[in-house]
């Protein structure tokens, strides 16, 4: 692959569709600048923030929009509140859709046949096989991300978590308990 | 199309497969492969509805066997070809053909953190296109079997569920893939019980949620 890919890119670069420059900062913004860490903070500010909580589930485009993570793949942001009654999954069992900006890129895992074909039919399963147990009468919502929405999971706040900085508190929000098939981490 | 890519419901596709520290691409061609293809994007060669049909275009054998970023190369190089950036012979030879016109690169190295971050809010409201459906009301999905282009899963095909959200006015995929016009019109979040999808073994509290279109939905 690796020199079928060069091939074609050399030849763009010569025809002059593309700036090899452009591709360099292309992959170091997303191996470097984009990723959970951004949702992470979104997350953490409605834990300590309950207007912008309320904001946030009211128009998730506006609220994300304050910290500067819309952008493609991730303009159409809804997010979905988890509480002890009600457990958030996201997936895209069509292809593989993902919040971009807020998430990065997605894990090969939410990618795969595996998780998008199961991820509807079974979602208590799909749930014990990353290790989170549900009680029966917690209500289970998948989200199959069939058009242009974006899905991005608020977890609850961790126990034990008061006297948490708003920064502390974003270091317990992981990858896999925005998109569903975790909870937040503990402190 | 009712291909393998709408997987939604199968079985036996194995357990889900989690890699500790993952890195963002697990080679430096999957990275040029991401980055070819948005860089491509500001030409407006094709747009995300004809893009993801290419891959649904794949054999199907193929398309279970190959990698996400073996199915973004494949797509991209089909693409490329179809909308005549290059010519196959070009693509054989790897290089430009003689006295082939030189463009220069829309995406520049600076406009790239904009592309990727930015504040600007999508646009989902036109008074003029009216919904024909409302939030609480009971829909059924079409069952349709298009042999284009389809965001309707097949396993909602025909079922009942409840408009839970109206997302707005968007653009239909199943013409916009095929260059038949965006026809846009209202999308929802439609909620349909677990049980309504997968029978009576399936929890009596689950749901899942869809994204669909007003062709999609018919009154129920």
């Amino acid at each position: 692959m690796t020199l079928r890919v060069k091939a074609i890119e050399s030849l763009l670069v010569e025809k002059g569709y593309v700036d090899p420059a452009a591709l360099d900062a292309l992959v170091d913004t997303y191996e470097n600048k984009v990723g959970p860490r951004n949702g992470a903070q979104v997350v953490a500010r409605a834990w300590v923030d309950a207007s912008y909580k309320e904001r946030l589930l009211e128009n998730a485009p506006k609220a994300i929009a304050e910290f500067g993570y819309l952008g493609l793949q991730g303009e159409h942001m809804v997010v979905l509140e988890n509480t002890p009654k009600v457990h958030n999954l996201v997936v895209c069992t069509l292809c593989s859709c993902y919040p971009w900006p807020v998430l990065g890129l997605p894990p090969v895992w939410y990618k795969s046949s595996p998780y998008r074909s199961r991820a509807v039919i079974d979602p208590r399963g799909v749930l014990r096989e990353f290790g989170l147990e549900l009680p029966e009468d917690v209500e289970v919502r998948v989200w199959d991300s069939t058009a242009e929405l974006r899905y991005l999971v608020l977890p609850e706040r961790p126990a034990g978590t008061e006297g948490l900085s708003e920064k502390e508190l974003a270091e317990l929000v992981t990858r896999d308990s925005m998109i569903g098939v975790a909870k937040a981490g503990k402190p | 199309m009712n291909g393998v890519h709408d997987m939604g419901g199968m079985h036996g596709m194995g357990p889900i497969e989690v890699e500790q520290n993952e890195p963002v691409f697990h080679s430096r061609w999957e990275a040029r492969v991401y980055a070819l293809h948005r860089a491509m994007g500001p030409w407006r060669k094709w747009n995300i509805d004809t893009g993801r049909h290419e891959i649904e275009k794949l054999p199907p054998a193929d398309y279970l066997r190959m990698s996400y970023y073996e199915k973004w190369f494949a797509r991209f190089v089909s693409l490329i070809v179809k909308t005549g950036v290059v010519t196959q012979a070009e693509v054989d030879s790897g290089k430009p053909a003689e006295g082939s016109a030189k463009v220069t690169p829309l995406l520049t190295p600076e406009a790239v953190p904009s592309v990727a971050l930015n504040r600007n809010l999508p646009n989902t409201v036109d008074p003029s296109v009216v919904p024909q459906f409302e939030v609480g009301q009971r829909v059924r999905a079409r069952n349709i079997n298009p042999t284009g282009h389809t965001r309707l899963p097949r396993y909602a095909r025909g079922k009942v569920g409840v408009v839970d959200r109206d997302h707005g006015v968007h653009i239909f995929p199943d013409t916009s893939a095929h260059g038949l016009g965006e026809k846009r019109q209202h999308c929802y979040s439609v909620k349909f019980s677990a049980r309504e999808l997968w029978g009576d073994a399936a929890s009596p509290r689950d749901s899942v949620y869809i994204d669909l279109w007003d062709d999609y939905l018919e009154r129920a």
